[in-house]
């Protein structure tokens, strides 16, 4: 019963199917249960999902380029719809151009994402990460 | 011979459908007033014999009855997010065969229990949160409902981990745990709640007073009409098997359009989901029999609503009728409900009833089909759809007390294609029109409990095909 619940999605117009389905397929090895919502998923979609599911986290793909004007207003979103201290991850490919990841994770975190990985970031640094916010062992 | 009388007690009328099950013939139909203020027996009564006045004296092997009466089964559910869950408990209920009186997201207020005390439905679906989601929610509206004052069955099918705290909230009311609508997200499972529904719907017609004297009759109340007719809907489509084990043919997907003088509901069988690669599904998984019911569609008591939705220019457009004239003859019906222009110089109103009765069709097969966007992404065209494709579906079928004396039926059915006008919805392309000339769906869907073959014979032999 304790086991924690993940929202997982591409967010916005963005196809990229297949980061997301090997996230779920780790996740759900590492024993998390995993709502996974697909490709082009709506702010909102992840949102009602994570109400009636009552999820610890949601985790937020994008590869397309996007993911940072897509990501606006999430957080103020979930305070609204009473998902009030909900875990909220960013990754895929969320740099563009030349930026500094530092930068871009910033930029993330000043919207109110608890955390933002670069690309390429191995699964298993996620789940770590994600077992250190739940303080999990 | 050996005569069946299939009856359905409607909020107007007592209907009566006799069928020989030795040769798979319609005998007759006839209907008199449903006289629920005394004893439903005696419009049965009358009924049957304005029936055996046409048939001669038959000699029934078997009485079996569908129920609409007494306002029918009224609903009112509440789940947590609209799309989701409380999307879920609407479904369950309209499939269930009920009429919904109000369907409530998040947390019950206190004015909304003060509504819900006065609509006093007959049975409360309270749904929210998967499995071992969110509990909050049910649990505070489970509190709240112990607060109405009228007593009404509650069946609980949300999150069941938190079932049993909300039947000891509860405590003292009729209450009745069953599986969760969406145990999982986006996962549909309506049919334990709607089976607890269809109980709950039988007992209370065996203790609801004045429903009849004769005990006998009750007992073969099956179930709700809306319920028959999603049954002789799911029968036509699918076929069934023969008793010697060989297949009787259904006639394919299809979509059924009821038309009343108050609501217009729409059936469709078929599983409706994206065909093809490019196409992303939103939303809810669709129930492959869909009703859904449009409570402001009706050709006499909301004959406003028709116009409202299409506009009067349409309505004027196919009629022949200008406008303003329009105007009149609307607010004429919409008080004179028991109009039906059959005569020789009512042509006026048969335009009028045309136009209309199209555009009853067109509101509500648009509301019951799904709809796609495209999505311009970087590389070409995605398409999202939600709710149920019905492009492919090839047979409409047509129903209703309002539309079997019009003439052109076929013409009408054509308010369900795809119009150039929207391409978003998706409605038929093109389809055969069926016709329920003698109106014996709700009869053959109960028959088809007992002798689906032969309810499906005498079906196929008495829908007639319109040309459009
Ligand atoms: C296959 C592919 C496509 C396919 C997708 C098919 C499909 N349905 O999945 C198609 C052809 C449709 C496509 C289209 C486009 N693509 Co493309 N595509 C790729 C490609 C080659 C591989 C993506 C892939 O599947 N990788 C394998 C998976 C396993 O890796 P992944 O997706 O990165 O996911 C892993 C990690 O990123 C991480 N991760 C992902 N999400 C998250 C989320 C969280 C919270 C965390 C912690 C981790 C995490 O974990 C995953 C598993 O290890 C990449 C280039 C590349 N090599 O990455 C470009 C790429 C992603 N595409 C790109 C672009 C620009 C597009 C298009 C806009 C136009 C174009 N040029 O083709 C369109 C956009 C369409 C749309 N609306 O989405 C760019 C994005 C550039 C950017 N972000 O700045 C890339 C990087 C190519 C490039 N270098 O230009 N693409």
């Amino acid at each position: 019963m304790d086991k924690k619940t993940l929202v997982l999605g591409v967010i916005g117009a963005d196809v990229h199917a297949v980061g997301v389905s090997i996230l779920n397929r780790a996740f759900l090895d590492a024993g998390f249960d995993v709502v996974n919502l697909g490709v082009m998923v709506s702010q909102e979609e992840f949102i009602s999902a994570a109400i009636e599911t009552n999820a610890d986290a949601i985790m937020v793909s994008s590869l397309y380029g996007q993911g940072e004007l897509d990501c606006r207003g999430f957080r103020e979103k979930c305070d609204e719809a009473g998902l009030k201290g909900i875990l909220l991850y960013v990754g895929g490919n969320i740099v563009i151009g030349k930026h500094e990841f530092a930068e871009v994770e910033k930029r993330f975190k000043d919207m109110g994402f608890d955390r933002a990985f670069p690309p390429g970031t191995d699964p298993q640094t996620t789940i770590a990460c994600l077992k250190e916010d739940f303080h999990l062992n | 011979m050996r005569p069946v009388l299939l009856i359905d007690f409607g909020s107007t009328y007592t209907k009566v459908t006799a069928v020989d099950l030795e040769t798979e013939e319609l005998l007759g139909t006839a209907q008199s007033w449903t006289t629920v203020q005394t004893d439903i027996g005696e419009g049965l009564a009358k009924a049957v014999a304005i029936l055996e006045e046409k048939t001669g004296p038959l000699n029934f092997e078997a009485r079996y009855a569908c129920s609409s009466a007494a306002g029918g089964l009224r609903m009112i559910t509440s789940g947590l997010v609209p799309e989701l869950t409380a999307e879920a408990a609407k479904q369950a209920s309209l499939g269930a065969g009920a009429k919904i009186r109000g369907v409530y997201s998040f947390e019950l207020t206190e004015d909304d229990i003060e509504d819900i005390d006065e609509e006093a439905p007959d049975i409360f679906l309270l749904v929210g949160g998967t499995d071992g989601g969110n509990k909050e929610c049910i649990l505070h509206n489970a509190e709240m409902l112990a607060t109405c004052k009228s007593d009404f069955p509650i069946v609980i099918a949300g999150n069941r981990s938190a079932a049993r705290a909300c039947a000891r909230r509860l405590e003292g009311r009729d209450v009745h745990i069953v599986e969760n609508v969406m145990p999982r997200f986006g996962v549909l499972n309506i049919k334990p709640a709607q089976d607890e529904i269809r109980q709950i719907f039988l007992k209370r017609i065996v203790e609801a007073k004045g429903y009849t004297k004769a005990q006998e009759l009750i007992d073969n109340i099956a179930m709700p009409t809306p319920s028959a007719m999603m049954q002789a809907m799911k029968l036509l489509a699918e076929g069934c098997e023969n008793p010697d084990g060989t297949k009787e043919k259904g006639i394919g997907d299809l979509l059924a359009v009821d038309v009343g003088g108050a609501t217009t509901d729409i059936y469709s069988v078929c599983d409706g989901m994206p065909t093809d690669m490019n196409t992303v599904f939103k939303g809810l998984p669709e129930p492959y029999i869909k009703r859904t019911v449009e409570g402001d569609i009706g050709m006499r008591y909301s004959i406003h609503g028709i116009e409202e939705a299409v506009g009067t220019a349409y309505v004027s457009k196919l009629s022949g009728i200008p406008e303003q004239r329009c105007r009149e003859l609307i607010d004429y019906l919409g008080s004179h409900t028991e109009v039906i222009p059959q005569g020789e110089n009512e042509d006026e109103l048969k335009h009028l009833d045309f136009a209309l009765a199209s555009g009853a069709i067109k509101t509500a097969v648009t509301r019951h089909a799904g709809r796609i966007e495209e999505v311009y992404t970087m590389n070409g065209l995605a398409y999202m759809q939600s709710g149920k494709d019905l492009r492919e579906v090839k047979q409409i079928v047509v129903t209703g007390g309002s539309l079997i004396h019009t003439e052109r039926t076929g013409d009408i059915a054509s308010a369900a294609l795809t119009d150039p006008a929207d391409p978003y919805s998706l409605k038929p392309r093109e389809a055969e029109v069926w016709v329920d000339r003698s109106y014996i769906l709700a009869a053959m869907g109960l028959l088809s409990a007992y002798e689906p073959a032969i309810a499906l014979r005498i079906m196929k032999k008495e829908l007639k095909k319109e040309q459009q």
